[in-house]
């Protein structure tokens, strides 16, 4: 029985090259199934741009550049990924007990939550696509032709989202306008962090006076309103993508910093610090060690809140013209040209607004789906 | 608790002093002086003597220190410049402003807890029915749509295509003609969009917030007891634990602000509102200096005496907060 | 029988299964008559509480059985006769006093609603009865605590309060729910001795549940014993003490230091844990930690039988008579 396995074993490694094809022979079907669709949009995405992928290599334009690795690299990995969860299917066979670690737990109950998933592959879509954007866009998104002939023309198959007052094709420019909505929601998102939680923990290490200090410019900044804090730098400094990220991220972090502070000194105070620094071991260590897991939740629910939080942003002060301007799209902008063109053309300010929409729903049922796979209540503690 | 106002008011000042001094500096980073960014477009053409005598009517020719404490001293004044675009003191522009913001922002509050405290009740009462499912992913959702888009589109649908409500403006052309109710009828007729937009977003979570407070007070012991002792579900709810859940939102409407605010600048905007925020937005695109740094500061200032208002409330409310503002339990 | 419960069971609905809480128990209280329920914490104890007054909180419930007060089954009563038990025939004292008082009114205003919702009094009338009960539940100048607000008081005090509320829809029987565990030691017995002075007085039953076999032993007339969902021995204190027949029984009564007996014997813990709800071992689901059971006992859980005079035990290996 056992050598029959293991025969088993490798030709099964060796169809899972294919991603997903191990999986179904195993009996994984939803893996299985998740692998190959995601393999088979690669590989169809590769052959029917197969020239624009090639293109990459030949010019100078650095994101077409990553976009046709990306591609590669995504189904590489797959391959691999594939293979190796095989191998640890097959070798432990019957044993594929259930993990009880709480990372587990929480992958479970995550897994279980429908539309968390869903917004999960929505966003993960989301950035697939702006990734690949350079392959995938069916227009030039600047490109202007005869605009008195492809003005204002109506949603249809050739043009899905319809096209804007120059004639130019706006699904394209909802796909750079993407590009640009992700990338600045995601790192604005990682300064306010980083800022945040280094100013909070130096707040918190140092103590006394500079604690003090430190936690009054927090109050101060927490005063304002950050839309108005953003509007004011924005009017400060000329906005271009950079300083919009430096913008965004910087008026972002003082939450962040407050809530790692009051963490940290509350571990501080706890008895295994005290005990730590009793017998000699420095005190941050330990602090460091159990700030992770208790931290983890609330930062990782608030940093999805957070990209949300910085794409709305990006999209209300670009809206107003304050923010990225035209000619490059983003979704706040294009939104604005509609704005004007309410009455004769809609499809304008619909689409890039409802995919803006769309993505910030996505964040936030993620956001609550981590919040709740991170934070079980412990049902039977409380009634028996 | 007229001693604790007072305490409240003094611990205040340092962080009002805080505001105007971060505000001041902002500004200053800029790479330039803000005659010069002002004027930007219009270089060359500006005899550069005129410049200089603008500077000079502005303050701009001081070294930065002493600029800075005239800032202060002036704000404290309540002295806060004259606009770059308008020739005006700026505090006219504000005083003309506000009330326009407070209409919306006070509307969109009302709104906000009419619909979202009710549905937020409704949802936690009947957890796990129906409703409360529509009610928690649809707050989830209607949170997460941003106030610019919702706004054109409720536009496109009441305003251009079915034509009931107005696109913007905060009177119709024939107002003068109108009668007194007709007036006020007017006004509200132009408030209903700019008001719903504001307030849908900040209902959401409220309904959100009001929901689980409840939840969570539901599940307290005092209410279990209540209901061991006989009394009605109704009056275990609303007499037991609505108040106890109710007192913890006051601190949320006292964070509201700042976020009414911030839409605000944005509805404002778009409904054409002559307000606080599209005041702010105008002086951002028109480089306009002496009016962005008051109506920024005006705002924090609003955002602080918010909180205090909603600190106080909460003393006078719970009768676990002393008056002298310690906490028992 | 003031109460007789039959069969009682009480089930929570959770996402990793169902979790039975209370398992088919029996049991039954005289007319003023102090029985008490024991047994470690997070045995069921409280969801036996809570099921007598059929108020179990979601996801649970009760799921079959019978709860006769006063010859009426409480189970199938119409909400309106079920409130007039709540508070009106049965009263009830939680384990944690602060808890258990609702922080945003003061004491007065939560005596008073129960006097007007049970006794059916007027305003000024409910206020000077609440006063009394105040008196009489031992709180020093009552008039003045009418105006104050639980955490102005005392552990012991707001203890205090909640009797006189429970009291106050003239109870014919009192579940008094680990009512001294969250008190400091001194406070415990005065607590005890007042609640021996109302029965007294008022002629009510008193359900005392707790967990420490100690505490109950001067006070209740009957003692049962409940393990995990099931009631598993009862005897008349004196009997139990001097005669614990189930293995459980005697594990809990060596665990309790007792004057007189055995100085020189060093207290006894019982090995192993109380087990997981939703992992229960089968059969008798104490074998695993029992010294006298055998293989007969994983099969089915014994049933709680009549082993002598006035008394039950759950036990295939209890010795009877």
């Amino acid at each position: 029985m056992r050598e029959r396995n293991s025969d088993n074993h490798s030709s099964v490694l060796r169809l899972s090259l294919i991603p997903g094809l191990g999986h179904l022979v195993l009996g994984e079907r939803r893996r299985g199934v998740h692998l190959l669709a995601f393999a088979m949009i690669c590989v169809l995405i590769l052959t029917s741009t197969w020239e624009r992928f090639l293109e990459a290599f030949q010019g100078s334009a650095i994101d077409h550049w990553i976009a046709s690795l990306f591609l590669v690299a995504c189904l590489l990995s797959l391959s691999t990924f594939s293979v190796r969860d095989v191998r640890r299917l097959v070798t432990l066979g019957d044993e594929r007990v259930q993990s009880k670690s709480p990372l587990r737990i929480a992958l479970r109950r995550f897994q279980a939550n429908r539309l968390a998933v869903w917004s999960l592959y929505v966003i993960g879509a989301l950035y697939f696509i702006a990734i690949l954007t350079p392959l995938l866009t069916p227009y030039d998104p600047s490109a202007i032709e005869d605009v008195l002939e492809t003005r204002y023309l109506a949603p249809s198959t050739a043009h899905l989202f319809g096209t804007d007052e120059f004639g130019r094709d706006l699904f394209s420019r909802a796909m750079y306008g993407a590009r640009v909505s992700l990338s600045i929601g995601l790192l604005a998102m990682l300064i306010a962090k980083l800022v945040g939680t280094t100013y909070g923990s130096i707040a918190a290490y140092f103590g006394g006076v500079v604690d003090n200090v430190l936690m009054r410019i927090v109050d101060v900044i927490i005063a304002f309103p950050t839309f108005f804090l953003m509007l004011m730098l924005v009017g400060v400094f000329e906005a271009n993508l950079v300083v919009l990220v430096l913008i965004l991220g910087l008026t972002s972090w003082p939450g962040t910093a407050r809530f790692i502070r009051g963490e940290i000194l509350s571990l501080k105070e706890q008895e295994f610090t005290e005990s730590a620094r009793a017998i000699g071991l420095p005190a941050h260590l330990i602090i460091v060690r159990h700030l992770i897991p208790s931290a983890l939740s609330p930062v990782l629910v608030s940093a999805a809140l957070a990209v949300a939080g910085m794409i709305g942003a990006e999209a209300g002060l670009s809206f107003l013209g304050l923010g990225i301007r035209p000619p490059t799209p983003s979704w706040g902008n294009m939104v604005s040209a509609g704005s004007d063109a309410l009455l004769v053309a809609w499809w304008v300010a619909f689409f890039p607004g409802a995919l803006l929409t769309i993505t910030l729903i996505a964040f936030s049922l993620f956001a609550d789906g981590i919040r709740d796979a991170l934070d079980p209540k412990a049902l039977m503690q409380r009634f028996v | 608790m007229g001693w604790y106002i007072l305490k409240r008011l003094l611990q205040a000042i340092p962080l009002l002093l805080g505001i105007i001094t971060v505000t001041f500096f902002i500004v200053r980073l800029a790479p330039g002086d803000p005659m010069d960014i002002y004027l930007e477009e219009d270089r060359g053409q500006i005899d550069p003597q005129a410049i200089e005598l603008l500077r000079q009517k502005y303050g701009l020719d001081q070294p930065i220190h002493i600029q800075y404490v005239k800032w202060v001293a002036n704000v404290a004044r309540g002295d806060l410049g004259e606009s770059f675009r308008y020739r005006r003191p700026v505090s006219q522009l504000l005083a003309e402003a506000i009330p326009y913001t407070l209409q919306l922002t006070i509307l969109a509050v009302v709104l906000d807890a009419l619909i979202g405290i009710t549905l937020g009740i409704i949802s936690a009462v009947k957890q796990y029915s129906v409703l409360d499912k529509i009610v928690t992913l649809g707050s989830l959702v209607i949170y997460a749509i941003p106030g610019f888009w919702l706004a054109l589109m409720l536009v496109l649908v009441f305003s251009v295509n079915l034509g009931w409500f107005p696109t913007s403006q905060t009177r119709s052309m024939d107002y003068g003609f109108l009668s007194f109710s007709g007036k006020v009828l007017d006004r509200l007729w132009h408030l209903v969009l700019p008001v719903f937009v504001l307030g849908v977003a900040s209902a959401a979570s409220t309904a959100r917030y009001m929901r689980n407070r409840l939840l969570e007070v539901l599940n307290e012991e005092y209410v279990l007891s209540a209901r061991a002792r006989g009394f009605r579900e109704r009056v275990v709810i609303l007499n037991h634990a609505l108040r106890n859940a109710l007192i913890p939102i006051i601190t949320i409407y006292g964070m509201k602000l700042p976020f009414l605010l911030g839409g605000a600048a944005i509805i404002e905007s778009i409904f054409a509102w002559p307000g606080m925020g599209r005041l702010a937005v105008e002086a951002v695109s028109g480089r306009d200096y002496p009016l962005l740094m008051a109506t920024i500061t005006m705002g924090a200032v609003m955002t602080v005496f918010g909180n205090l208002l909603a600190d106080l409330t909460y003393v006078w409310v719970d009768p676990r907060v002393s008056y002298e503002g310690k906490k028992q339990r | 029988m003031l109460l007789n419960v039959q069969d009682l069971a009480s089930y929570f609905f959770l996402d990793e299964g169902e979790l039975k809480a209370v398992d088919g128990v029996s049991f039954h209280v005289d007319v003023k008559e102090t029985v008490a329920l024991v047994g470690e914490s997070g045995c069921g104890k409280t969801i036996v509480a809570l099921s007598l007054i059929n108020l179990i909180p979601p996801p649970g419930r009760v799921v079959r059985g019978r709860i006769l007060f006063d010859g009426r089954d409480l189970l199938r009563m119409e909400s309106d006769e079920l409130r007039q038990v709540r508070g009106g025939g049965i009263g009830m004292i939680f384990q944690e006093p602060g808890a258990a008082l609702n922080p945003i009114y003061t004491i007065g205003d939560q005596i008073t609603g129960v006097l007007r919702l049970h006794r059916s009094l007027g305003k000024h009338q409910a206020q000077k009865a609440a006063i009394e009960l105040l008196g009489e539940t031992g709180i020093p100048e009552p008039e003045k605590r009418m105006n104050a607000y639980p955490f102005e008081l005392s552990g012991g005090m707001q203890q205090r309060v909640l009797i006189a509320i429970a009291i106050s829809g003239r109870p014919k029987l009192l579940i008094a729910d680990e009512p001294t565990t969250a008190l400091d030691v001194t406070v415990q017995a005065d607590i005890l001795d007042l609640l021996a002075y109302l029965q007294e007085q008022y002629g009510m039953a008193i359900l005392l549940i707790s967990h420490d076999i100690g505490v109950v032993a001067d006070v209740a007339e009957r003692i049962m014993v409940m393990y995990p969902g099931k009631i598993v021995e009862i005897a008349d204190t004196e009997d139990l003490f001097r005669d614990p027949r189930h293995p459980y029984t005697k594990a809990l009564l060596s665990s309790v230091p007792r004057l007189g007996v055995g100085h020189n014997e060093p207290l006894k813990g019982i090995p192993g844990a109380v087990p997981d709800f939703l992992d229960l071992p089968s059969g008798c689901t104490f074998h695993p930690r029992c010294t006298i059971g055998d293989s007969s006992c994983t099969s089915e859980f014994p049933p709680l039988v009549d082993i002598g005079y006035r008394r039950k035990c759950a036990c295939y290996k209890a010795e009877t008579g």
